[in-house]
């Protein structure tokens, strides 16, 4: 029961330090570190399957990508002035007030049960690969769809426009 | 792996919901505060992997794999929008030689 608390309070630490660190790099740094208590999360639930995806996926492929784009572009001096106190302000306590209105609802249900897993093999692959080619072969496929068109489109973006066209 | 699964039995559903709305605002305050679109960017992930912590364990909580497929398929939607956003804000930085996002305030009223 503590080891879900103390990864908890490292989530939080963890994410705060994410948006309020002055270098993007040690944003990304911090990031990757947030990502991994969410795999710890992953496991104590015994979703296995999410935890190594997630390992991989995020940790893996989405950080280095954040990280070879801060590389290309050189921002580790960080040339951000920064924003007005007040708009600082403004935006804190409008997360705030999103955060209040998020646990006074909370507040207003009744006394949850504990998380009890039930059926021990539940996510695990071979659980999850059945529920996924069976109920959900569409949306799988379309989703294959999805990632060739977001490829195409992020190689068409980056790439240098050639003005001798026009 | 049973004494791994023990140790989650006595923490309320709604301690989960706490964890996930804590990091969802840190998150929505990361979007407003900050300047530098890369790391705008980043706390979007960060609103992103919330949720799918919340679905997994409500897909716990009630037993049901459903949850934990749709987790998988925002991840791949995750995948692609990081590819898509990042060759965008590689696009803006080639044209304005920064990614500060208040140099775009052609749409302003």
């Amino acid at each position: 029961m503590s080891t879900f608390y103390f990864i908890a309070f490292l989530s939080i630490f963890f994410s705060l330090l994410v948006i309020f660190a002055k270098n993007p790099v040690h944003s990304v740094l911090y990031l990757i570190l947030t990502f991994f208590t969410f795999t710890i999360h992953y496991v104590l639930l015994n979703a296995q399957f999410l935890a190594v995806v997630n390992f991989i996926v995020y940790m893996g492929a989405i950080m280095v990508l954040f990280l070879f784009v801060m590389m290309l572009l050189n921002l580790n001096k960080d040339a951000e002035p920064g924003k007005h106190y007040l708009v600082k302000l403004a935006g804190v306590i409008a997360g705030g007030c999103l955060l209040v209105t998020l646990v006074g609802t909370l507040k207003l249900t009744a006394k949850s049960d504990p998380v009890i897993l039930q059926n021990a093999n539940l996510g695990l692959v071979k659980n999850l690969g059945k529920v996924l080619f069976n109920e959900f072969l569409l949306p799988f496929e379309i989703s294959s769809v999805l990632l060739l068109s977001a490829m195409v489109g992020a190689v068409l973006l980056a790439k240098k426009e050639q003005r001798a066209t026009v | 792996m049973a004494n791994i699964t023990e140790t989650i039995q006595t923490v309320p559903l709604n301690h989960y919901i706490l964890l996930s709305a804590i990091i969802f605002s840190i998150g929505v305050i990361g979007v407003l505060i900050r300047r530098n679109a890369i790391v705008v960017f980043m706390s979007v992930e960060l609103m992103l992997n919330a949720v799918n912590l919340l679905l997994t364990a409500f897909s716990v909580y009630k037993g049901d794999a459903s949850g934990q497929v749709f987790v998988f398929f925002v991840m791949a939607l995750a995948a692609a929008e990081v590819a898509v956003g990042l060759a965008i804000i590689v696009m803006i930085y080639r044209n304005t030689h920064s990614t500060d996002i208040n140099v775009l305030s052609r749409l302003k009223w």
